[in-house]
């Protein structure tokens, strides 16, 4: 069986972030992707990131997704592409497909940065054709460069949702609305007075009541919430629109973590189940680490530090740096991790984590 | 409908250069783009129809996670059309309930 | 009644009026000064480093909102498209007697042309007034974010953040 110091599930910003670290400290690094090329989502992200400087702040998504490419390529990291991974075995042995045939990998640590997957939300018309996540909308444009629709509802205030809003409108589709259950829009200012000086209404306290359409989407049927979240009767209007997209947040994509057999705790802020870790990133398992969108839903820019933070974590533990050279290196990414996480955004995630990793000390060996 | 000019993007030169057939329609796509990105270009939507009620389905996330944008290609049924590239000459069925194999009695 | 940019997504007048971003009514009158309309306090300060005259500051913690010293702001308009935000405006109140110049981040195809008469929008982008084209920038460092100047009547001033997007079909 093939063999390899430090595998690395996942090529999205978190994995090629983690990949690059364990690199730089000389070792030995294959990185496994599912997908025909690497960067995750990070290939549909074409707004300016936030952040402070040091994150490349400014810098557009895909545009830190070719840098990231450029330094694995530059430092001589494996890529294995095409190859989704299926399994997890103990050993630390690693399943995983490649043109049809099934193939294995033994690692001497697993870093698991496998991402996160879009929340459906249960309404009338849900299944039909023309309803669909918004990152997936989001690929079509920025990836694939086809509309998926051309008057589009979106569901979701999250800066998912303003943003994909924004880039279809971009792309050259109408947002017809926007609709937030909740009485307040829930991601940046910034990002939903972008959408409202292109003319785009966003409802709060609304939600959708049904999609209509017998084949495909023909139209929307939304409602107002009242402050119990119960739809008041008389307030539905119906809408022009021949797409739905979906932004109610995200799910931690865990299944290899479970099968590992990681302790698992649920911490709806950061998107529901996610195993427990250190501040090094590790899970209760000593061999497996993981970072990023599995370890809790955040951002890219978080993703990077976690990937880095694992990435640093890993090497120290395979004796590529001293516990003082590791300590340092670690400590000046917690301090642009901590940056991230300030502000009434950030805080709660900030939490979040905060009192996962002290209740999961106990558990780690 | 493609997206060719954009303010951000580089403008997308890229032509259709290969042609797959679609419930035996001939459908321009772009080698090596996924299987459902050529049929949006096209303007098809439903993908599917399933097994119990024979409702119709589309794509839905986009990453081959949820399995709605299933179709028969190449005699091959439940074949994820998001995350499938297209090569030329490719025969893709709508997919009806569970699909059948092509070379099945 | 517009109750705050977390309820409508448009930063109300008195959000505006507490932001350390927002330049007095002396200095707009006297010349052109940058509006700078992030009201939250997100982590991001591009922006602070964008100026070329130490005009803005964010400082420690990253969140503060972005302070302008409006002595030290020539109004050059540098700092728009840096902000990844979008929310940065250059203002030059009394551009004639009758004409306001207001410039803004604008990201979608197409753009208008210099010289085009253009119906420009307020924060809601409804329309306000037309206008008419006076610059577009967008050179290279700009990143895809190009920077467009209209021209309109004075009384303006205080709404006008956009074109019309529907009206640039």
């Amino acid at each position: 069986m093939k063999k390899t110091q430090t595998a690395i599930i996942g090529a999205g910003p978190a994995g090629l972030a983690a990949a690059i670290e364990v690199a730089k400290a000389g070792g030995k690094v294959t990185l496994i992707d599912e997908n025909g090329r690497p960067g995750g989502q990070l290939f549909k992200q074409i707004h300016k990131f936030f952040g402070s400087r040091e994150h490349r702040a400014g810098t557009r998504g895909f545009n830190i997704g070719q840098q990231l490419l450029k330094e694995t390529e530059d430092l001589g990291v494996e890529v294995l592409l095409d190859s989704p991974v299926y399994g997890l075995f103990p050993d630390n042995i690693i399943s995983y497909l490649h043109q049809g045939k099934e193939q294995g990998l033994q690692a001497e640590k697993i870093i698991i940065a496998t991402g996160a997957t879009e929340n459906p939300l249960a309404f009338p018309g849900i299944t039909l054709p023309g309803v669909m996540g918004a990152g997936a909308a989001q690929t079509m444009i920025n990836v694939n460069r086809v509309l998926p629709g051309k008057k589009i509802l979106m569901i979701g205030s999250g800066n998912v949702g303003l943003i994909v809003s924004y880039q279809l409108m971009q792309a050259g589709a109408e947002v017809v609305a926007l609709i937030e259950g909740a009485p307040q829009i829930g991601g940046y200012g910034v990002h939903a007075a972008k959408i409202r000086r292109a003319g785009v209404p966003i409802y709060v306290s609304h939600t959708v009541k049904k999609v209509i359409g017998s084949n495909e989407v023909e139209g929307a049927e939304i409602v107002a919430l009242d402050n119990k979240w119960q739809m008041i009767p008389g307030t539905e209007q119906v809408l022009d629109v021949d797409t739905v997209c979906i932004a109610v947040g995200l799910t931690p994509l865990t299944e290899l973590a479970w099968m590992m057999g990681c302790e698992f705790t649920f911490v709806p802020t950061l998107g529901g189940h996610v195993p427990k870790h250190n501040r090094d990133m590790q899970t209760t398992l000593s061999d497996v680490y993981i970072a990023g969108d599995i370890s809790g839903v955040e951002e890219a820019s978080t993703a990077m530090e976690e990937g880095r933070l694992a990435g640093i974590a890993c090497s120290e533990s395979l004796g590529l740096y001293s516990p003082e050279k590791a300590a340092e290196l670690k400590r000046d990414v917690w301090n642009r991790m901590d940056t991230l996480r300030t502000g009434s955004f950030g805080e709660k995630r900030r939490d979040a984590k905060e009192s996962l990793i002290k209740q999961s000390i106990g558990g780690l060996a | 409908m493609r997206v060719k000019k954009h303010p951000i993007l580089e403008e997308d030169t890229r032509v259709p250069d290969a042609i797959i057939i679609v419930d035996g329609k001939e459908i321009p796509a772009k080698e090596g783009e996924p299987i459902a990105a050529a049929l949006l270009a096209a303007g098809i939507r439903k993908f599917r129809y399933t097994a119990k009620e024979g409702k119709p389905r589309g794509i839905f996330c986009g990453i081959g996670r949820c399995t709605d944008c299933t179709m028969t290609v190449d005699g091959q049924p439940n074949v994820r059309t998001c995350v499938t590239p297209v090569r030329n000459g490719m025969i893709v069925e709508t997919q009806k309930g569970l699909g059948r194999w092509s070379d099945e009695q | 009644m517009n109750k705050g940019v977390r309820y409508t997504g448009m930063p109300s007048l008195e959000e505006l009026q507490n932001s350390p971003g927002t330049p007095s009514l002396e200095r707009i009158e006297k010349g052109s000064v940058a509006f700078i309309e992030c009201v939250q306090d997100i982590p991001c300060n591009p922006c602070e480093k964008a100026c070329p005259f130490g005009a803005i500051t964010v400082g420690n913690p990253i969140t503060n909102l972005p302070s302008l010293d409006e002595e030290k702001c020539t109004g050059c308009g540098v700092c728009i498209a840096k902000c990844p935000g979008l929310a940065i405006f250059r203002i030059h109140k009394n551009y004639t007697d009758d004409t306001a110049l207001v410039e803004f981040p604008y990201e979608y195809y197409p753009l208008p042309q210099k010289g085009e008469e253009v119906p420009c929008g307020d924060r809601a982008g409804e329309f306000v007034t037309m206008g008419k084209v006076s610059s577009v920038k967008n050179p290279k460092a700009y990143d895809g974010t190009s920077v467009i100047t209209v021209e309109i009547p004075k009384e303006f001033y205080k709404d006008v953040r956009t074109i019309c997007r529907k009206g640039m079909k």
